[in-house]
């Protein structure tokens, strides 16, 4: 009789191989589980290294003759260029509260995703090659052999880690994942190892506008269309100026603002709120992508694709640079910026035109965050709203990994919502999975490709699970957030574990709640949804109910 | 004592059982992981398999409607659809009740009754449950179905904004 496999001995198959013994089993890459590999094109743009056609399920990667040497070196070179890649590599006592606090192993249940042994994936090579012990005892002292096996490990779990430094939290050493994860992806891209995602976007936004490869007038034109959309819903045109010279302020957001919904009701917000203020701004066509992928491949690439800011800024004359609600542009202008391409001394300390308010925590990137710049507005009475316009909206918020744990940005944009929403429309998820315990939306990184979906729903997992807990127990029917990755990737991951939420910015929340004193009534929201009381006048026109 | 009486009884037992054998499918550390974290928040694979599980355990022993029988099966299905595991390794929990529930009265009876006095209530059992397995089936596939949706959703929905500029739309399906 052939032979079948019981319930029993199909479920024991452990589909993830043990933690124990790591070293020895490889990584299998199926479908929705991986990067896809980044085409040649891209590399050549950017003078790269290493353009050539090569697939992830391929066996031979086609990697360099002298790959090895490339790495080492590049490994060595990094050593000391980065006192926290040595540190990082020596420190940790392996005493494991960091295991089981990844977004990625809580989801995926695969342990060579707790950041303990993601680490340990850099730290064996290390040891092997820069420490004695390794050298002499190798396996025993925890140190391996750099192999192509090595590299496609790496390849596979360093793109399962979307740099959220969840862990390094509740490391005692504050040992940060993320930032090993960062060389970890220069060591690769250095062998010509890079993803389809990241590299189109790099391309596209060195080329072009920004990520998607938008020319400047078809940026323009977005831009003029959310001021036509902005008259009709509200009946304030919202003037808008591009490249202006000696404007006081430039204005830069994610390109996920402008191309994509829900993120582009957020920019109808931006531009609502500026209107109202009369604010001295323009917009680049030049520095035209707040976000930075770059930054998911290299510090290198980071860099060159953060110079367009302060060029920008420096060529129009501004004083002082103010930014969307955008993730990982945050991280990169908080903590890089500033080093990578400043000094920034021909800008001015950030000082609000309408409060007075000096931006203190701005004063050496020179760059105020729209959440900080709104909140500073409420609190000093210069806005008028009226929160029942929002009562449609039943909200949590999401802190977006890198505005919450590279820049503390917690009360902010809390202030701003308790103000655009009716009282008790604003519920908190549990404290374990927000502020600075928040868990990533599992996309981040350069991972939201569509190629990689059932990953991002692993490691989206615990974000949904608890969006789900206030959704059942309040009713809670949005879900704020100030990323524009977090905006694109929230959709369908909600759809998945929770159907029925919608994903929402908080500069829309505050269009929709501005009262100017020369509106039409407003029946509808930004995105032309009845509001509360409203919803007969928009049937019996006719309008978008279905 | 017939044989559903004993299922309720032992219901707790019984529940637990059947999620530790789930947990058994991944790997050890995980399943540490898995039965020692209990805050649903730090660790919701077990949390909704739990939940599942126990709707599902319920649902059969006091005869519930298919739909609810199928939306505790989602529950559980839900996370192991986009797991690593084969469909086979996604739906073959469903089988592992069987054995739990001989191992129970086997326990229980301790060699005092034999089993074979529940065999035509076993029997009836087992069919119940490869009924349930096949309902498995139709919950992984709707669940693979959505993800495809989903994916095909999402390439239109990267340059929304744009279409909805131009007035296009465009349907996948
Ligand atoms: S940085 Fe985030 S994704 Fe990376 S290992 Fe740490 S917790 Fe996981
Ligand atoms: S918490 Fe820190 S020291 Fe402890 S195992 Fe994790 S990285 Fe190492």
């Amino acid at each position: 009789m052939a032979k079948i496999p019981t319930p029993e001995e199909l479920s024991n198959i452990s589909f993830q191989p043990p933690a124990k013994g790591w070293m020895d089993t490889k990584p299998e890459f199926k479908e929705g589980c991986y990067c896809n590999a980044a085409s040649p094109k891209w590399l050549e743009w950017l003078d790269y290294p290493y353009p050539r056609n090569w697939s992830v399920r391929d066996e031979d990667w086609k990697l360099p003759a002298n790959w090895k040497e490339i790495l080492l070196e590049g490994f060595d070179e990094r050593l000391g260029r980065f006192r926290t890649l040595k540190l990082f590599m020596d420190i940790c006592v392996r005493c494991g509260a960091c295991a089981d606090k990844c977004q990625f192993f809580i989801g995926s249940g695969d342990p060579k995703n707790m950041p303990v042994l993601r680490a340990e994936l850099m730290r064996s090579i290390y040891r092997r090659y820069f420490t004695t012990a390794g050298k002499v005892l190798g396996k025993l002292a925890g140190a391996r052999p750099l192999t192509e096996d090595v590299i496609k490990e790496w390849y596979y779990y360093l793109y399962q880690c979307s740099e959220c430094r969840r862990c390094s939290v509740f490391c005692p050493y504050g040992i940060d994942m993320a930032d090993l994860t960062i060389l970890g992806r220069e060591l690769l891209s250095s062998i010509g190892l890079n993803i389809e995602w990241t590299m189109a976007s790099v391309g596209s936004c060195y080329e072009t506008v920004g990520h998607i490869g938008a020319t400047p007038q078809a940026y323009k034109d977005m831009i003029d269309f959310f001021a036509e959309e902005n008259e009709r819903v509200t009946g304030v045109y919202t003037n808008v100026t591009y490249n202006r010279k000696g404007a006081e302020i430039l204005f830069i957001v994610p390109s996920g603002d402008y191309f994509a919904d829900p993120g582009t009701f957020n920019y109808m917000g931006y531009l609502l709120l500026f209107e109202y203020l009369g604010l001295d701004y323009t917009i680049s066509t030049y520095a035209a992508e707040g976000g930075n992928f770059g930054y998911f491949m290299s510090h290198e690439m980071g860099k060159r694709l953060n110079a367009k800011f302060y060029e920008e800024a420096k060529r129009l004359g501004v004083k002082w640079i103010l930014g969307g609600e955008c993730g990982h542009m945050w991280r990169v202008c908080n903590q890089y910026m500033s080093t990578w391409n400043g000094p920034a001394d021909f800008l001015e300390e950030p000082v609000s035109p309408i409060t007075g308010t000096k931006f203190e925590n701005a004063k050496n990137h020179k760059m105020v965050h729209i959440s900080e710049f709104t909140a500073d507005l409420i609190k000093h009475g210069k806005l008028k709203l009226d929160p029942s316009r929002n009562a449609h909206i039943k909200l949590t918020y999401h802190d977006s990994c890198n505005p919450s744990r590279a820049m503390g940005l917690f009360e902010e944009p809390r202030y701003i919502i308790r103000n655009v929403v009716p009282e008790g429309n604003f519920i908190e998820m549990p404290s374990n999975t927000i502020r600075e315990k928040t868990f990533c939306c599992g996309s981040g990184s350069g991972f939201n490709g569509d190629e990689y979906l059932e990953m991002r729903f692993r490691g989206g997992f615990p974000r949904a699970n608890a969006v789900r807990y206030v959704r059942d127990k309040y009713g809670v029917n949005h879900l704020a957030c100030i990323c524009a990755i977090d905006r694109a990737v929230f959709p369908p991951l909600l759809d998945y574990w929770v159907p029925g939420m919608d994903v929402i910015g908080v500069s829309e929340m505050v269009g929709n709640a501005l009262v100017f004193p020369n509106e039409i009534e407003r029946t509808t929201d930004l995105r032309d949804r009845p509001l509360v009381g409203c919803e007969e006048a928009e049937e019996e026109e006719g309008g978008e109910i279905e | 004592m017939n044989l559903i009486d004993f299922l309720r009884e032992h219901e707790a037992a019984i529940v637990q059982r059947w999620c530790d054998l789930i947990f058994g499918t991944y790997a050890p550390e995980t399943v540490q992981f898995l039965k020692k974290v209990k805050n649903r928040f730090d660790n919701p694979v077990a949390y909704q398999t739990n939940e599942g599980v126990k709707g599902l355990y319920k649902a059969l022993i006091y005869d519930m409607e298919t739909e609810q029988l199928s939306n505790y099966l989602d529950e559980v299905i839900r996370i192991r659809a986009i797991q690593d595991f084969s469909p086979a390794q996604a739906v073959a929990f469903i089988f592992l009740i069987k054995n739990v529930v001989r191992e129970q009265l086997r326990e229980h009876f301790k060699g005092e009754v034999r089993i074979d006095q529940f065999s035509q209530e076993l029997f009836d059992f087992d069919c119940r449950i490869d009924g349930l397995a096949l309902l498995g089936f139709n919950v992984y596939m709707n669940r693979r179905e959505k993800l495809h949706k989903i994916r095909l959703e999402e390439v239109k929905n990267k340059v929304s904004g744009l279409l909805r500029r131009t007035g296009m739309s465009i349907d996948y399906h």
